[in-house]
Order: C-alpha cells, then structure tokens, then sequence
C-alpha cells in the first residue's frame, strides 16, 4: 500500500554553540551571524518518511511555514528524496505560535491527499511540542507523539512512544494519522550529490495568506494563543565557580578538588 | 466557587512526582486567585490514588471506567472535555510529560481554550494570566500572556515546582463522577508498555559517571574519554544525542527519558545542559562542567565549571592523575 506522506518541518536556528543576544524589540533574539537548519527532530520524521516511501512507495510532500529563507530547508528535504515542497510565507505570518502555525498548515494539508503526517515531536527554537497534535484536532485525525517507531499492519499504524525513564507504550493508530517523532527513531542519510542535483529542478511552491483562505486575524500575534511580553537571559540560580587558566592550571585544580573530596 | 484543576499524572498503579509538583503550585495560584485547587483522576481502580490525593486539594474529580486502565490521549480527552465544560474551570494544568504533551493541545482546541506548554512558572497578574517558558535549549527564558480568555490551559515541566504538603491535609472531598465514555475508543488503542532492553551497566549504581554529549564530537573520541572514567573508578554515561547516534547503548543515557543518577561525582564533557538532561544528574554530590560555551546553562547547575575545550583539558586531565597514582604507588 502505497502512502502519500506530508512531512512538517522548521527552519530553526542552531543555538547550542552560540551566543545569543536579545533584538532591540526585547521579544526575538538576534539573528544575524546564526546559522540556521532543518529542526533537530524535524530531520528525523523526514528521513523516517523517505524511508517509508522507499519500502512501500508513494509521496512525500515538506511543508515549512516560515520566511523566505526557509527555502534551504526545504531545498535539503527534496535533496533527501521528499518529490514535492510547499513553502508558506508570509510578512502577516510573523509571529505565530505553535496554534496559529496549525492553523496556516491546516488550511494547506485539508486539501492535499495524504496517509500520513509527520512532524518533528518539537522545535529546538520555542520547544513548544504542540503543532503536531493542534494540527491533528483541526483536521480530526488520530496522532501520537514522541514517536520511536512506525509499523504498519493491516492498514493500521502501530507506533512506539516514548514514555518517561526509557519506558515505551505501544498504540495501534488508525490511518489517516499525524506522528510527532522523536530523535533516534532513525539515522537520518546525509545528502548525496546527485541529491543536491536533482533538488534544484523540483518546484518549490509558495503561498501566502490571501492563497490559504484565512484572515489576518487568525495567524500572527492575533491569532495566537500567546503574546510575547519580554524575553531576558535566565538568572542564575546556582553558579558554578569557574576554574580559570591554561589547560596545565585547570586540571591541576580539577585534581585538586578531587583530592580534598576523597575522590582520587 | 471558580476551581483550578490539576490532572493527577499516574502509570503502572503509581502517582508520578509532578502530580504532586503541579498541586503545590495549584494551591498557591488558588489561594491569589481565590479559586479552590482540584485534582482531576481518571483510570480503573484508583480509589486509593483519590484518598491520597484528597489530602493536597480542596476537592478530588474520580473518573473510573474499564477504558481508562491505560492512559489513552482521545479517551482522557473525551472525560476532560466533558469535565471542563462543566466546571469551567479558571486553570487546567497538566505536565509537559509524555501525557500531558499528548494530551493538553487538542484538548485546548477542542475546548477553544487557550495554551502555553512547558511553563516553569504561572502567575495571574490583574486581569491577565502569564508564563514563563524557555527557548533556546534553556539559553533564553520568555515571558508571555496568554490571550484572554474565561478558562486557561497549561502544560508544565517536571520539577520547575517544588513539591510540597499542605501544613494540615486538605481532605478535599472525593467526588466520583460517571465516565462519559459511551463508546469505545476504535482510532486509537494502548496494546502494551515495553521495556527498555536489560543494559549491561548499571549507571545508577555507580559513584563516579563521565557524561559526554555532542561536544564530543565523533565516536572515535570516546575511548579517549572512557579512559578518564576508569581511572577514576567510574563509567561513561551521556546525553541523548550520543545514544540517538548509536555511539553507546541507551542504558548509558542520562535525563528524562533516560536515567536519573546521582553519583558523587558527575564531569559532563561537551553538554549544553537542557533541561531533559539536566533533570537527570542535577542531585549529583559534585558536578564538573567542561564546555567551550560560557554561556552554557550546564553551569547554572554545576559547582565548578571550566570554559574550555575538552580536548584541551581531557588529556592534560589524565596525565595529572596518572601522575599522582604514580606517586601513591
Ligand atoms: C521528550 C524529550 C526527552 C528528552 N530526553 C533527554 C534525556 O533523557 N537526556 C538527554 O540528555 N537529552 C534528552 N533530550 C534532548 C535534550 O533536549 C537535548 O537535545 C540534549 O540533551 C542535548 O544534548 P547535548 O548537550 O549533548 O548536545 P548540545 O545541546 O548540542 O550541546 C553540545 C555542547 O557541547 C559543547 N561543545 C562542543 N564542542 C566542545 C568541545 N570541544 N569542548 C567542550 N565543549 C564543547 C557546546 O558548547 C554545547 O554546549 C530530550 C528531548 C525531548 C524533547
């Protein structure tokens, strides 16, 4: 049984290594000189789609909403191997939280064909863990998050979620279905060349607002469920003393400690 | 009287610590607010779970039915929708844990009720109700409002509220309700818990672990590091990303979804300290950083911190206490 799958992703930035600074509106952060990529957890429901569609054949459709640079995101998934890529891009989408960025995805996927949706079980940037399911509601789909495997028997799903302290539970799903799937459920595949290649002539289709069927005042701050009021670095709670000179010094210390603590 | 609801997190016969967490923080919220903290149950045979729970809210929700044995997002959701809409309630809380992130945002679309997930903290201020959430991996904390509305909804994460018992037990009254649930829920079915795998080292055991994360780069580094691990008479263990990538097996993973440890002494090498991890080695005795990041939150949780490169400061590391063994010899 062929699947036709569409796969959520975000462009997010990579912040692990970074310094961030707070913008001037005190509500972003800066984001010039960060790189940005596909989400962590996104990479992972792409690759397990491509997978599914190698093993049973089909589609597989990205989806991002997100600026125009978004593209590079999208441009790295038709390298993957997803055949198809909507990108939903609009200056009145800024702004949007994890409800107004369904919504937008809802008024596209309702008229798509699909078996399938996958999205990431959340975003590195707002953590929010919420459009895969509020996605699911709108168009009353089943779904299950934090996914760690996807079978399927009898035209029926049968997923692996992740629980707390390294417990599973298994769910049989009825399909049409949205999984939200978490990190190390696959290795995603690097992207050959060829891939590249092949990437640049598929089509990248582009929508707005005015071509999705909302109003203004359901996307954006207006049609969130949260208002950004200020953004600030977290204070400190317990800072740790931070042991200071070349690597020689720093070690010296480090064994020090360890000494006066019994340890070595 | 205007209640705030706590849905009381439980699995395998047992009520799970946030339930407690997320009742403290219900009880504060409801004693500004003049609201009256509930504690919503819903499962098969949990009379028990409803008498304990009774001690730490004013009024105890119990919902029993054969199709709550397990947890199931549709059917919670069903029971909730049905609760809600009756009580109306000015807050719902649940935990930003495998359930409540199942459950809480269809059941606030559903409801048309506004949601903020992953909140360390809640406050009503005025007429508004705010958030406090994190971005960034914890790099960054953010403050918003949620859109006005007669009843919110939140998810919150695990140990952002300190669990606490009310001076003199609540006795709330425990009020059984009758499931609402006519049906059987077809789109969706629990069928088993599995296990994780029975793993070969036992991290919660041991008094010294080296956790490594991404900052270690490539797996040919780890021999490198286990090294440091035995000489100090420990293990390695790491964060997710390590065991996602297949470099150790997933008894070695620390954090939420992996084990708590608290060792005597902790050394995490190349962690960035998110909060999944952090959960999981913060009650350590002795926790040393080692990350090229000043602004890591791994330090906001560690007692001695070294901004440098673990490749720098590994080696040196043990050629130091070879030495000293050395000496002792
Ligand atoms: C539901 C859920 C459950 C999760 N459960 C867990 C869990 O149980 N355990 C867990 O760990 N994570 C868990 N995570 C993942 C967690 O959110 C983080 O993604 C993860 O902990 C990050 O791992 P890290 O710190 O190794 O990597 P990163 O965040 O990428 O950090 C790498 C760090 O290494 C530093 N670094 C890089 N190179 C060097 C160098 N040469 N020398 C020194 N420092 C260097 C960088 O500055 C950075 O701080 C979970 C996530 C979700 C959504």
């Amino acid at each position: 049984m062929p699947l036709d799958i569409i796969v959520c992703v975000k462009h997010v930035p990579e912040t692990a290594e970074a310094e961030l600074k707070i913008d001037a509106t005190g509500k972003g952060i800066e984001k010039a000189g960060l790189v940005f990529d596909i989400n962590e957890w996104d990479d992972y429901a792409l690759e397990e789609a491509v997978r599914i569609k190698e093993k049973f054949g089909g589609t597989v459709t990205a989806i991002t909403v997100g600026p125009e640079d978004s593209e590079s995101t999208l441009r790295k998934c038709l390298a993957r191997g997803a055949d198809k890529a909507i990108r939903l891009t609009d200056p009145k989408f800024a702004g949007s939280d994890a409800y107004a960025t369904a919504k937008i995805l809802y008024n596209v996927i309702k008229n798509l064909h699909f078996d399938l949706i996958l999205t990431g079980a959340q975003a590195g940037d707002d953590g929010s863990a919420a459009v895969g399911p509020v996605l699911a509601e709108l168009l009353g789909i089943p779904h299950a998050t934090m996914v760690k495997k996807i079978e399927f028997s009898n035209g029926k799903a049968i997923v692996n979620r992740e629980l707390e302290g390294g417990l599973e539970e298994r769910l049989e799903v009825k399909l049409p279905a949205l999984f939200a799937v978490q990190t190390g459920i696959n290795e995603p595949r690097y992207v050959s060349i060829m891939g590249i290649r092949k990437a640049m002539q598929k089509e990248v289709k582009v929508m707005g607002l005015a071509d999705i069927g909302l109003s203004e005042n359901d996307v954006g701050e207006a049609g969130s469920w949260l208002r950004i009021e200020r953004l600030y670095i977290p204070p400190v709670e317990k800072q740790a003393e931070f042991l200071k000179g070349s690597p020689d010094e720093i070690a010296t210390k480090i064994v020090e400690i360890l000494k006066s603590r019994g340890l070595i | 009287m205007t209640e705030i609801f706590v849905l009381a997190e439980h699995r395998q016969g047992q009520l799970r610590d946030i339930t407690f967490e997320m009742l403290t923080k219900a009880r504060e919220l409801a004693e500004k607010t003049n609201a009256e903290p509930v504690a919503v149950i819903l499962g098969k045979n949990v009379g028990e779970h409803a008498k304990n729970l009774a001690e730490h809210a004013k009024k105890v929700l119990l919902v029993e039915d054969e199709k709550l044995e397990n947890f199931n997002s549709e059917a919670y959701q069903k029971v909730l929708s049905h609760l809600i809409k009756e009580h109306k309630p000015l807050l719902t809380i649940t935990g930003h844990t495998s359930y409540g992130v199942e459950l809480a945002p269809r059941l606030a679309v559903a409801l048309n009720i506004p949601l903020a997930t992953d909140c360390i903290e809640l406050a009503f201020e005025g007429d508004a109700f705010t958030v406090t959430r994190q971005m960034y991996g914890g790099k960054v904390n953010v403050k918003a409002m949620l859109r006005k509305a007669e009843s919110y909804m939140v998810t919150v994460r695990q140990a952002a509220f300190q669990a606490q018992k009310p001076p003199t037990p609540l006795n709330g009254q425990i009020v059984e309700v009758p499931s609402p649930l006519t049906e059987e829920i077809t789109t969706k079915r629990f069928l088993e818990y599995v296990l994780p795998p029975p793993g070969g080292v036992d991290i919660t055991a041991a008094e010294v672990l080296v956790g490594i994360g991404r900052g270690i780069k490539d797996q040919g580094n780890i021999p490198m590091v286990e090294e440091l691990a035995k000489m100090l008479g420990g293990v390695l263990a790491c964060s997710r990303p390590i065991v996602d990538k297949g470099w150790l097996p997933s008894d070695r993973q620390v954090g939420t979804s992996g084990k708590t440890v608290k060792p005597k002494l902790y050394i995490a090498l190349g962690i960035s300290g998110a909060f999944q991890h952090v959960l999981g080695m913060k009650n350590s005795d002795l926790i040393i950083a080692v990350n090229k990041d000043p602004k890591a939150p791994i330090f906001s949780f560690s007692d001695y911190g070294v901004v440098e490169d673990l490749f720098k400061v590994v080696p040196v590391l043990k050629n130091k206490i070879s030495e000293l063994k050395a000496q002792k010899a």
